[in-house]
């Protein structure tokens, strides 16, 4: 149960075509995530899944049936929305029952299903409090309860830890890892952040202007980016990206190299150097943003944390040479 | 924040607002009460300060007053069921994208500038009037006698031409209550399997029930002082007499003083009655 096949659908509003012609097949048990910048169609394309938007052209099948026209509520997907959607006037019981209740569920089944899923998401004290009531944290324990108790075919998520505070959405991110583990039942997750992509997904989905940029594993994603902007975009910090005659030296347009996968050393013994700009010191590492000589970019270089260089010190940049991206003019990667 | 100084500074600042208020209000109460325990009937040259509950008495204990309470009672009802009722379809509709919403909600919220005596004249007139109404052409179109609305149907006449006075209220306030729903929790209705009409009942309603406890509360109060209505159309007859009616006859058709003021205080202290009963019912949705 839960696999989902996108055929050739489209999404335009009035004259805007905000999602050509895409294909997307998504395996049963499969955490899948939808990663890019704001307005790139990442939540568009969950609310066709959801059918919350109709699709102006193409197909939708989940687990071979063709939903393309059946109803939200008849594709057996459960989705968890960003502002939580509670029902405000509903206690956490009854909002957990709510999609149980209109499916006319007898009460007895509904009550032990609402007790399961609050005993996984750690709610029983809380079943007979209002949403107004709740910590953050809690409100989507609760939407996710909302949703787990259908037992859907899968779940979407539309950037549910955007609201919540750092220290917490690590906490929610190791939670929702723990229930994926457990359901084995496919999740669709739509973030922009790609820290939550890289640390939850099986599968990343990489989409700038409704086009899928690339599809594949974190690691996948990480080593070898199909072209410029999947470059740009995973991995924190931002690889540094070179042009010019640096580029020419490796037969491309541009080159690009991770900041751990530059060491810093003496600076007369190096093919690189320059002076040091701004560093960050964050216990475990410093960044050094190092002004090149000879070099138009700053690059970012990730150096052990107790390194001793300062502001205006003169620093060796060394790139592993294994680990250099190439691009050509077109911005996608060359083999 | 503010200093001694400041704070007295204010005080004598606002003094002189504060008095006219107060006695804007106080003097005409006082004497209403004054007058009310008075036999107090100036085209007789009567006037005898002191007479007790005798006004009161009188008041209460005619045939007419009870009869009054019951027309009050049943058009405030009517009133406030046609309003909220309609007021929630309109609203919903109103709320929905449609060609030319702008011009839409202006003709919706218009009959609401319409003066009171001017809105029943033109019911009277153009729409109920049996002979040349709007109305009594369309029972004709159909092959009907007339109805006549404000001598077979009265009470029910003023109710309708009151409903479509105090329904763009109604409207107004109930449609800033639905713009303001999370659409997001709509649409998890929706993916949680429920069809428009539980949409409604479930999530929308509930949503309302605090404005719905405005609209009702703002216009009793208004309502159980409806005059120029009654003024213009029946004047009063064919059981339509409301106890504001009741004590504006007593005052200025009987030339009873007296009595109309005990009337006006019993009134007072019904519609009181009627706000604290209100207050129980719908109150409780207006905390938390």
């Amino acid at each position: 149960m839960g696999q989902i096949t996108l055929n050739q659908i489209t999404k335009s509003f009035g004259e805007t075509q905000v999602i050509p012609p895409l294909d997307l097949r998504i395996e049963e048990g499969e955490f899948v995530v939808f990663v890019g910048p704001s307005g790139c169609g990442k939540s568009t394309l969950l609310r066709l899944i959801a059918g919350l938007e109709d699709v102006s052209s193409g197909h939708i099948e989940i687990d071979g049936r063709d939903v393309t026209d059946v109803p939200p509520a008849q594709r057996g997907l459960a989705m968890v929305f960003q502002s939580y959607a509670l029902y405000p006037h509903m206690s956490v019981r009854k909002n957990i029952a709510f999609p149980l209740r209109m499916a006319g569920m007898d009460e007895a089944e509904q009550k032990k299903r609402v007790e399961r899923a609050a005993t996984v998401l750690n709610l029983t004290d809380y079943l007979d409090r209002r949403p107004g009531q709740l910590s953050g944290g809690q409100r989507q324990r609760v939407a996710i309860g909302r949703a787990i108790v259908r037992e859907p075919a899968a779940f979407l998520f539309d950037e549910p830890l955007s609201n919540l505070d750092a220290a917490l959405r690590h906490g929610m991110r190791m939670e929702i890892g723990e229930l994926h583990q457990s359901l084995a039942t496919t999740m669709i997750y739509v973030t922009h952040d790609q820290v939550e992509a890289m640390t939850m997904a099986d599968k990343i989905v990489v989409l700038r202007a409704g086009v899928i940029e690339q599809v594949g594993s974190p690691l996948e994603l990480y080593r070898e980016p199909r072209n410029l902007f999947v470059a740009g975009f995973i991995g924190s910090p931002t690889m540094n990206l070179l042009t010019g005659p640096e580029a020419k030296k490796h037969d491309a347009t541009t080159i690009g190299v991770r900041p751990e996968h530059i060491e810093a050393g003496d600076p007369d013994a190096s093919p690189w150097s320059g002076t040091v700009g701004i560093s960050e010191h964050l216990g475990s590492d410093t960044f050094l943003h190092v002004h090149g000589t000879g070099l138009a970019e700053t690059i970012t270089v990730r150096a052990d944390g107790e390194v001793p260089l300062r502001h205006g010190d003169r620093v060796g940049l060394t790139p592993h040479p294994d680990r250099i991206h190439r691009f050509d003019a077109k911005g996608l990667r060359i083999a | 924040m503010a200093t001694k100084a400041s704070a007295s500074a204010a005080r004598l600042m606002m003094a002189p607002a504060v008095t006219l208020l107060l006695g804007w209000m106080l003097v005409p109460l006082v004497m209403t009460l004054y007058f009310s325990f008075a036999d107090y009937r100036p085209l007789r040259g009567a006037f005898e300060p002191w007479i007790g509950f005798e006004n009161y008495e009188r008041f209460v204990t005619s045939s007419s007053f009870w009869d009054a309470v019951t027309t009050t009672l049943t058009m405030v009802g009517g009133i406030l069921v046609i309003t909220v009722c309609f007021g929630i379809l309109l609203a919903l509709l109103l709320d929905k994208p449609i060609y030319g919403q702008g011009v839409v909600r202006i003709l919706v919220i218009a009959p609401f500038f319409v003066m009171p005596t001017v809105s029943a004249l033109v019911w009277k007139n153009m729409m109920m009037d049996p002979v040349n109404g709007i109305l009594s052409h369309v029972w004709r179109f159909f092959g009907a006698a007339p109805h006549d609305w404000l001598v077979q149907t009265p009470t029910l006449s003023i109710i309708l031409i009151v409903s479509w006075q105090w329904l763009p209220f109604a409207t107004l306030i109930l449609l800033t209550a639905i713009q303001s729903l999370d659409g997001e929790q709509l649409e998890a209705a929706e993916m949680d399997g429920a069809p428009p009409l539980k949409r409604f009942w479930f999530i929308i309603l509930p949503h309302l029930s605090r404005a719905i406890t405005i609209v009702i509360l703002i216009q009793t109060i208004f309502l159980l002082s409806i005059f120029a209505e009654i003024f213009v159309t029946t004047q009063g007859s064919f059981g339509t007499r409301t106890l504001t009616y009741l004590v504006y006859q007593r005052v200025l058709e009987s030339q009873n003083v007296g009595l109309g003021s005990a009337g006006g205080i019993i009134a007072v202290i019904l519609a009181n009655i009627v706000a604290i009963f209100l207050m129980r019912i719908v109150g409780k949705n207006l905390d938390a």
